[in-house]
């Protein structure tokens, strides 16, 4: 494999520094957000880079499950953040991540013990990457699908009330949206297996690639993960739907919008 | 034949209002916009949180689940929602029945909900909660954007009702004239209680 030196780097920074000058003369109003975008990107990377470091040569269960930990907070706090309306209080941060828990962390053991097999099971070569891919793609599968959720229901709470008033349980009156929800939440990933090989090239195959593996192995690895990637997100959407819709009424099957936060300061 | 009865009732700052409407009998509701009306007939269908007990004969609300509650005591919004794009489509067996006495054809089932006048959706919205066959009625202005001849039409469909099915109707109205129609007691609703509308008003 070619090692990059700081010159490289720089060189490809130097792109960015140019990208930088055109949107303040385009007057994007974007520059800062870039650039702090880009240094963010170097210094979490960096860190990540040594702490990966230090886990690898450890081999530890308890530094792997700390690390997943902060992997798992971390996500559940973006889900949260992604989010025009969320629920309130604990449920904003928690639905998310139980659900993401419970699906990558099951998909991921699952994908360990039963497929992958390195010894020990645990290995954070393994481990690490694909729990932290199962996290990522399933973090948007979650954010999408309960932003769409939140936001669907404040759009049409006088549809849902109305039904409610009509007799139906709350399960008949949120059905539609709940079934829209999990659908938007499912579709990046059924685009992206679709696409896979024709349109884009997948990351984790083509860093593969770029580290010197046999196409044909990549390719098989690539595969695996597409199909971990969609269950883990599609169970991970369907269980954070099933917990925030279930939130948004009470025992009485009533709509409690009380229960949501925040909303669109500005339109548009 | 159900009577309806409100204990205690609490919600939002507003109350506690206590009332009882026989089985067959009209309460009507008058008073200024604001006032909690629309409300106070929301928490009597469970759809708000509320403190306090609504019965219908001797069921406390409580001890019903929330949707078979909404079945009993049905409530007729200032605004009528629809969910798909025809009226058929969210018609309740039972509805029919009503549209020919509402002035509506048969054939109205096919007709787009997107075209109805207010008047027409208030009609159907009627009909369609007449059909779960109510034995209360919650009435939040249910004539406002009728004319005359619809108003008379609505309220001889609701005289009738409560007469054959012996329910017990809760009607809203900021028309005093109407409320004389077609109550036999009448409630003025102003700052959280309830006066009696002729004594408060003359």
């Amino acid at each position: 494999m070619i090692r990059l030196s700081a010159v490289d780097l720089s060189i490809a920074a130097g792109l960015i520094v140019i990208l930088a000058i055109l949107t303040v003369r385009m007057q994007l109003g974007m520059t800062r957000s870039l650039l702090v975008a880009s240094a963010r990107t170097t210094v979490q990377l960096l860190l990540l880079g040594l702490v990966l470091r230090e886990v690898f040569a450890q081999q530890r269960l308890v530094w792997i499950g700390l690390m997943a930990l902060v992997m798992l907070l971390a996500a559940g706090r973006e889900v949260m953040a992604r989010q025009e309306r969320r629920l309130g209080g604990w449920w904003g941060f928690g639905v998310g991540t139980t659900s993401m828990f419970l699906s990558s962390f099951a998909v991921a053991l699952l994908a360990l013990l039963a497929m992958v097999g390195p010894t020990p099971w645990y290995d954070p070569q393994y481990a690490i990457p694909l729990l932290g891919m199962l996290l990522g793609n399933t973090m948007n599968g979650i954010a999408l699908a309960l932003d769409r959720l939140t936001d669907s229901t404040w759009e049409q709470r006088e549809m849902i009330e109305q039904r409610l008033m009509l007799g139906s349980t709350r399960g008949e009156a949120i059905g539609t949206i709940r079934r829209a929800s999990i659908r938007s939440g499912m579709i990046p990933i059924v685009n992206a297996m679709a696409a896979a090989g024709i349109v884009s090239l997948p990351g984790m195959m083509t860093g593969q690639i770029l580290a010197g593996a046999p196409p044909m192995e990549a390719v098989k690895y690539q595969i695996l993960i597409m199909f971990l990637i969609a269950s883990g997100s599609g169970f991970g959407t369907v269980a954070a739907v099933a917990l925030a819709s279930r939130r948004l009424f009470d025992d009485r099957h009533r709509l409690r919008l009380d229960r949501l936060r925040g909303g669109r300061v500005t339109s548009g | 034949m159900s009577r309806l009865r409100v204990v205690g009732l609490r919600f939002r700052g507003f109350g506690p209002f206590d009332l009882a409407v026989e089985a067959g009998g009209c309460l009507g509701l008058f008073g200024p916009s604001g006032a909690g009306k629309s409300l106070m007939l929301r928490a009597i269908a469970d759809l708000d949180p509320h403190e306090g007990e609504v019965f219908l004969d001797d069921t406390p609300a409580s001890t019903l689940e929330g949707p078979a509650w909404r079945r009993r005591v049905g409530l007729l919004p200032a605004e009528s929602r629809w969910w798909t794009d025809r009226v058929g489509a969210q018609f309740p067996a039972g509805g029919r029945d009503w549209l020919d006495p509402l002035g509506l054809p048969a054939d109205a089932l096919d007709w787009e909900i997107r075209r109805l006048s207010t008047g027409e959706r208030q009609r159907f919205a009627l009909a369609r909660l007449l059909g779960n066959r109510p034995e209360a009625l919650l009435l939040d202005e249910p004539t406002s954007s009728l004319d005359p001849e619809n108003v008379e039409r609505m309220e001889r469909v609701l005289h009738g009702y409560r007469e054959e099915t012996g329910a017990a109707l809760v009607w809203v109205s900021h028309d005093r004239g109407q409320l004389e129609r077609v109550a036999d007691t009448r409630r003025l609703v102003r700052d959280g209680r309830l006066h009696d509308l002729e004594a408060a008003m003359g």
